[in-house]
């Protein structure tokens, strides 16, 4: 038993690598089983039930492609999708763009820098639905909001932040922004860091101007965290929820459908009317945009 | 030590004897979590289990998010409880799917239940039988703060809804700015407002809501359209108040910047809270005829569907004394809801209780909507309102707009 475990010498190194392998595929099982079952049967599960009426309590009837006529032919759904790219439109370059600049400052500074890094990376590691709650009370109409308290005094008129069908989903990416920023900055930090300062030096000693650094040394280089940043940030937009939920409770995604994202739409056809089918038809649609927009994206930016 | 032993041993054998010998049975009883209501059920299971040595009952709570998930998953799992508690509007999901099981008319028969529970019971039956009882009932008032009231020189609460419009525009304060600092009264359809144009609005400018038995809209009307105007004309014609005033009408009245607002029973426990100022009840306003209408909701204990044998026995003498008066006179003392039986409703004290008087007055003409989707059902009219103070939709478009897109709500369930 134990001779037949002994390698032969011939080949010691493949062997030692297949030992090696075994151990950790040994490990690794445990997580893919995990992963097998609490994830990837229900993902393939819900492209199953998408072609069924199913309402929880009787067994899933077929019913073939109804679930996705009815929401090509539902005005909502058009309006939901909208939103959701509204956010991810908006949201992920001016996230990335003002987290890039503040990395690119707090990167020079010396001076409380690891406070104002702090200071920054404080919201990510608050709660969403807290730090929602704080801002839905920030945007209330005076007495309430202090936003509109300030404007009051100032002698500004009042804005109906959330109140608005044009300005609430604005208002609602805005939070969704500053809670990501901390994230990004970190990120992009760590990617400056990494970059040689030889090519810095090199380029201040050809009389490089910092601006010429900038766009020549310093973006190309960062090149793979802001591929990693651009995906990261995308699918967080695209599923957007917890910020909107909290800030619009009591008209869900309101006004109007105006700040209404796809998840908080199958969230609310699945638990609310309880539409499972239905639900999981937008599921494999929301599933099937995450996709192509994160293999749009790897294959954009890996091109140049 | 010896002596403690023994009469460990002496009491198991008694509880093991007396078990045995009148076959004990022991049922589940599962209800959402809210403080109140798992301790009134504590006391009643006490009661119960003190009148019934041979059964023995199990609470069993679950947050009320996931509450219908739970019982849904229950009843595949084949394990659901033998009584439950669940909303009247939850009735059609619970029966189709088979949780629970139709009350058998030897143990209540109709005729009982149609004479002894205040006729809003109606809402459990389906195709002749009914599928639970009430232990309390719920319904709505108009909630006014007697100080703000004072301030304005106004003797008592609106009696009709002209006055409650004079009264409102006496109420509302505004800063420099134009901006309120103190409403007349809560717009909030969120809130109970919608319940309050749905049932009692519509009815009092002369319309219906839906037809009897809830299957078509019937709102898209003149009478439709003239309470929506009124509603709205609180907010663009009258100034009593505004959308998303301090965000939710009942904090604002909590805050003591609403000098009105409408909700229900429910809210009676969290308003008791309030220090800052004395507030009172009344019935919601009637409108120029006299008439006058209110919503009335309630949870309704039923019986699973796999209760069975003495189980099933068990089942049904439990659900009939938690739907018994003197369960109901526990339930009001500790959760404050009103008891849905007008003999144990309807008594000299609580009729003489400045606060729960206008509530039960109202349970004689309350109206029960049957809800397919309460939560889509409330989110149309809630756009309605929106379109209008928003969008500037007029009223009678979306009125009608509204109309449609409920009745595709209604035609999709039914």
């Amino acid at each position: 038993m134990s001779r037949d475990a002994t390698p032969p010498p011939a080949a010691p190194r493949l062997s030692m690598r297949m030992r090696r392998a075994l151990w950790v595929w040994g490990f690794l099982a445990l997580p893919v089983l995990f992963y097998g079952v609490i994830r990837f049967y229900p993902t393939l599960d819900a492209f199953r039930l998408s072609f069924t009426d199913w309402n929880l309590m009787s067994a899933p009837k077929y019913i073939g492609l109804e679930n996705y006529r009815r929401m090509l032919a539902e005005p909502e759904f058009w309006q939901v999708f909208r939103n959701t790219f509204a956010y991810l439109v908006l949201g992920t370059p001016i996230s990335l763009l003002l987290s890039f600049t503040v990395a690119y400052f707090l990167d020079r500074i010396r001076f409380g820098h690891t406070l104002m890094r702090a200071l920054y990376f404080l919201p990510y590691i608050t709660t969403a639905s807290a730090m929602a709650w704080v801002w839905r009370w920030f945007y209330q109409p005076a007495p309430t909001g202090v936003i509109n308290a300030v404007l009051g005094d100032l002698g500004l008129a009042q804005m109906d932040f959330l109140r608005s069908t044009t300005w609430a989903l604005p208002s609602i990416m805005v939070t969704a922004i500053w809670a990501g920023l901390g994230f990004q900055v970190i990120i992009f930090m760590a990617g400056l860091r990494s970059i040689p300062t030889t090519y810095y030096e090199a380029a201040r000693i050809d009389g490089v101007g910092e601006w010429a650094i900038l766009r020549r040394i310093t973006l190309p280089l960062l090149k793979p965290t802001t591929v990693f940043l651009v995906v990261f940030s995308s699918i967080g937009f695209l599923r957007i929820f917890d910020q909107v939920y909290n800030m619009t409770t009591n008209d869900p995604g309101g006004p109007l459908g105006s700040t209404k994202p796809l998840v908080l739409k199958i969230y609310q056809t699945a638990f609310s009317s309880y539409e499972m089918g239905y639900a999981a038809a937008q599921t494999v649609v929301l599933f099937t945009i995450l996709l192509l927009v994160s293999l749009g994206q790897l294959w954009a930016l890996r091109k140049r | 030590m010896n002596r403690h032993l023994l009469h460990a041993g002496l009491l198991a054998g008694t509880v093991l004897a007396s078990a045995g010998s009148a076959g004990a049975v022991e049922i589940e009883y599962w209800q959402y979590i809210y403080e109140t209501r798992v301790q009134a059920m504590d006391q009643l299971i006490e009661m119960f289990e003190a009148e019934n040595p041979d059964i023995t009952v199990k609470q069993v709570t679950f947050p009320y998010a996931d509450y219908q998930t739970r019982v849904v998953a229950a009843k595949m799992a084949g394990n659901g409880p033998d009584v439950l508690q669940l909303f009247y509007g939850w009735t059609d999901r619970f029966v189709d799917g088979g949780v629970i099981q139709p009350l058998s008319k030897e143990a209540f028969p109709d005729e009982m239940i149609e004479s002894e529970f205040f006729p809003i019971v109606s809402a459990m039956k389906r195709d002749g039988n009914y599928y639970g009882l009430p232990t309390a009932v719920r319904s709505l008032a108009l909630f006014y703060n007697k100080k703000l009231f004072e301030e304005a020189g106004i003797d008592g609460p609106p009696q009709t809804l002209e006055e409650l419009v004079a009264d409102g525009q006496k109420l509302a304060k505004k800063d420099d700015g134009g901006n309120f600092t103190q409403v007349g009264m809560t717009i909030d359809m969120a809130g109970q407002d919608h319940q309050w144009w749905r049932e009692v609005l519509l009815r009092q400018f002369g319309g219906v809501p839906y037809n009897d038995d809830y299957t078509e809209v019937e709102y898209d009307s003149e009478a439709g359209v003239a309470a929506t105007q009124w509603y709205t004309d609180l907010v663009t014609a009258h100034g009593i108040g505004t959308q998303g005033f301090m965000d939710e009408g009942q904090a604002a009245f909590r805050a003591g910047r609403a000098a009105m607002t409408i909700d229900g029973t429910f809210r009676l426990g969290s308003f008791r809270g309030i220090e800052d100022f004395e507030w009172g009840v009344a019935e919601l306003p009637a409108n120029a005829d006299g008439l006058r209408s209110n919503y009335a909701s309630y949870f309704a204990n039923a019986i699973g569907a796999g209760a069975e044998g003495e189980e099933l026995e068990a089942a049904e003498k439990f659900l009939a004394f938690v739907s018994s008066p003197e369960a109901m006179q526990v339930w009001l003392k500790v959760v404050g809801e009103l008891p849905a039986r007008p003999e144990a409703a309807l008594t000299e004290e609580n009729l003489a209780d400045p606060v729960y008087a206008p509530f039960l007055k109202a349970l004689e003409y309350a109206h029960t909507t049957m809800f397919v989707d309460e939560a889509g059902q409330r989110q149309v009219t809630m756009d309605m309102i929106n379109r209008i103070l928003l969008q500037q939709q007029p009223v009678a478009e979306a009125v009608a707009e509204a109309a449609a897109a409920e009745q595709a709500l209604l035609d999709r369930a039914n």
